[in-house]
């Protein structure tokens, strides 16, 4: 369906990526949205704190962040598309009911945008080291959807995007942002809402004496009921039969668990997304998300006029990992370099998937600021040898 | 759920709260002679008395004894993480406002883990019944010490007995914003039934806190007896005090119960404030969600 125009700024704005983020959002239908303040992330939540009166949607300044994700699963089982925003510490508290929004399969969307850490780190400074932890923060086996905007107007798109994916397979997407496209100020064209598609929450049609909360039917995910329609449905945090009562045995286990990895596993190729530029004859492809990917292209140039032939392979979908890709590239390339603002998080990942058949070699950076594309041009020659 | 064991002519689906409760997942996991079933049983009571809508009816808990209650009440119940049964009934009642929800969870659970959200749910007079079944313990995990085990109890991690002064939950609730403050044993069903229809009747953020016995943990490591010696206990050591004063109502261990309903007043709950205020800033751009939710339908 298509937007509702009420939460839709259409026109040509000069926004930050945080702005652009928040805009997303109320275009995509998001309605509640609980928060805590934190660097570099806050200024989403203060857009849309400053827009939700006029739209009919309710912002709500939490405790801390383990309330603000608690309240997020909540409004979602209303229906109401529901989200927060946070970065590294509050990502790191949201973990547990992250793991809750996977367990019983809410819709949802959480936006980190990105800092310097460990612990407190570097508040106001930019960082790409949430990687691994937004794959696998959560105790416990499921999968999410993370996706990594390079731009206030990516920002906006994945934003919209994120919300879609989390209708379609009932899991918590992640908007991994980084606080350079966060607080980066460029156009961003919002379209008029009947260009905006918008995946509505469906809710189930059944009669409630023939619903059962997670019956799939070979569906992607279950139907959908909300509190408070009559259908007096149970969910738990627990491992659960189709009726969502809890049955604690390694038979449930297996089927409960692995149908929470397989949604997204086995539909990996339909919700992978990059952008892929001049790959082919290429000695080196350069694999890079975030800001980074806008400070890799410098690189490449640089490399490029030292005569290297260099791909660029620039993950707009890093979870799941476009795994398919990076096999078929590494069987045609020598190397694989992977500028990161971290000590190497993807890179596992591609060394993972290039098996031995390419080198993948990390450019490693501690964040507070971005690689100097100097150092991502010698890598790349360096590879190329 | 008082079970029928002892009238064998009664069947199961024939007990007057049958209809509140999933049959299909009975038996239930709690002990003989805990206190939990009781309370369940004067809650599902008063939601037929109140005559409230049971579809708008939604229910939350936490982890723990009492969070299982969550899973065993027919209604939309949702069974959360530990602690945080109240941010996510905040998120229901937030995103449906027309939804009456209840948290239904144990001491440790909302005033240990969950302490800092109980304390901000009650100064923001969050629209939440909250029925707190207090032990003294950490039953389910095997009788670790909690946040209101009385002093000197015993407990499984504070095996020479508890040094650490416990808190007064009608005092923690009515200094930080609850507007219905009530405390009762199980043993008093009718009074407590009461309790409930009164607050399902009011806003804002209501408290019940319910004593139960633990005769697994609780009463055996302190050498109290059975769940009916317990019983007998309240019976001889709960005193009524209506309108008493919040401060005088701490519990020493095996010492007076002082129950009764402490507070009962009207305040405008968050979501009050929230429409009055934006009405008055913003007047005819103020667009509030409507009652049935911010859902988009397709």
């Amino acid at each position: 369906m298509k937007a509702d125009p009420a939460g839709v700024l259409t026109g040509a704005h000069y926004l930050d990526g945080d702005f652009a983020c928040g805009e997303g959002a109320m275009a995509a239908g998001c309605r509640f949205v609980a928060g805590y303040p934190i660097t570099p992330s806050t200024e989403v939540v203060e857009r849309i704190a400053r827009r939700f009166p006029m739209m009919g949607g309710t912002f709500i300044q939490m405790e801390d962040e383990l309330a603000s994700m608690a309240a997020v699963v909540g409004g979602s089982w209303t229906g109401t598309k529901s989200m927060t925003v946070t970065s590294g510490p509050g990502f790191s508290l949201m973990m547990e009911n992250i793991g809750l929004a996977a367990m019983m399969e809410t819709p949802c969307v959480v936006v980190n945008v990105q800092r310097g850490g460990p612990s407190t780190g570097l508040p106001t400074m930019v960082g790409q080291a949430d990687m691994m932890q937004a794959r696998w923060g959560s105790h416990g086996d499921y999968e999410v959807i993370a996706l990594c905007p390079q731009s206030p107007q990516e920002a906006f798109d994945l934003t919209v995007d994120a919300f879609n994916l989390s209708e379609l397979y009932r899991v918590p997407v992640l908007v991994m942002m980084d606080e350079c496209v966060g607080h980066m100020t460029e156009r961003v064209m919002i379209p008029p809402p009947e260009q905006i598609e918008v995946v509505p929450r469906t809710l189930t049609t059944s009669p409630p004496e023939q619903f059962l909360p997670y019956r799939v039917n070979g569906r992607v995910a279950p139907e959908f009921a909300r509190a408070g329609d009559g259908y007096r449905f149970h969910t738990t945090g627990l491992t659960h039969d189709e009726r969502g009562y809890p049955v604690m045995s390694a038979e449930c286990q297996e089927t409960c668990v692995r149908r929470l990895v397989e949604k997204v596993r086995g539909n990996a190729q339909k919700i992978v997304r990059f952008e892929e530029t001049e790959t082919e004859g290429a000695e080196v492809v350069v694999l890079a998300y975030g800001i980074t990917a806008r400070v890799a292209r410098m690189g490449i140039e640089l490399a490029r006029r030292k005569g290297v032939k260099v791909g660029f392979l620039r993950l707009i979908v890093a979870w799941p990992f476009p795994e398919r890709r990076i096999r078929e590239l590494a069987c045609k390339v020598k190397a694989f370099v992977v500028p990161e603002l971290n000590f190497g998080q993807m890179v596992l990942e591609v060394e993972r998937c290039a098996a031995g058949k390419a080198a993948a070699v990390p450019v490693p950076h501690a964040g507070g600021s971005v690689h100097d594309p100097g150092d991502i041009c010698e890598a790349i020659v360096r590879a190329a040898r | 759920m008082s079970t029928v064991a002892d009238r064998p002519e009664v069947r199961p689906e024939e007990h007057p709260v049958a209809p509140y409760i999933r049959m299909d997942r009975m038996p239930h996991i709690w002990c003989p002679t805990c206190g939990i079933g009781t309370v369940v049983k004067c809650y599902a009571t008063a939601l037929g008395e109140s005559g409230v809508d049971l579809d708008k009816v939604a229910i939350v808990s936490g982890i723990g004894c009492t969070g299982r209650v969550a899973g065993y009440m027919k209604l939309d119940g949702f069974h959360t993480t530990h602690g945080r049964a109240i941010p996510f009934a905040t998120g229901l009642k937030l995103g449906r406002p027309e939804l009456l929800v209840t948290v239904f969870s144990g001491d440790g659970d909302l005033v240990g883990i969950g302490g800092n959200h109980f304390i901000h749910a009650a100064r923001r007079n969050m629209d939440l019944l909250v029925i707190l079944v207090n032990n003294f313990i950490y039953a389910m995990t095997g009788g670790q010490n909690g946040p209101t085990t009385p002093l000197g109890a015993k407990s499984s991690t504070m095996p020479f007995g508890n040094f650490e002064r416990p808190f007064s939950l009608p005092h923690l609730a009515a200094s930080c914003g609850a507007t219905y403050v009530a405390r009762w044993t199980c043993l008093h069903i009718r009074q407590l039934t009461k309790s409930f229809r009164e607050a399902i009747s009011r806003k804002g953020f209501r408290f019940i806190e319910v004593i139960t016995p633990c005769s697994t943990l609780y009463a055996r490591l302190n050498k109290l007896g059975t769940g009916l010696n317990l019983m007998q206990f309240y019976h001889d050591n709960a005193e009524v005090r209506h309108g008493a004063d919040t401060r005088e109502v701490d519990i020493a261990f095996q010492d007076k119960l002082v129950c009764g309903k402490f507070l009962d007043e009207e305040r405008p709950t968050f979501l009050d404030m929230m429409h009055e205020h934006y009405r008055r800033i913003l007047g005819d751009k103020y667009v509030p969600m409507p009652p049935q939710g911010g859902m988009i339908r397709g």
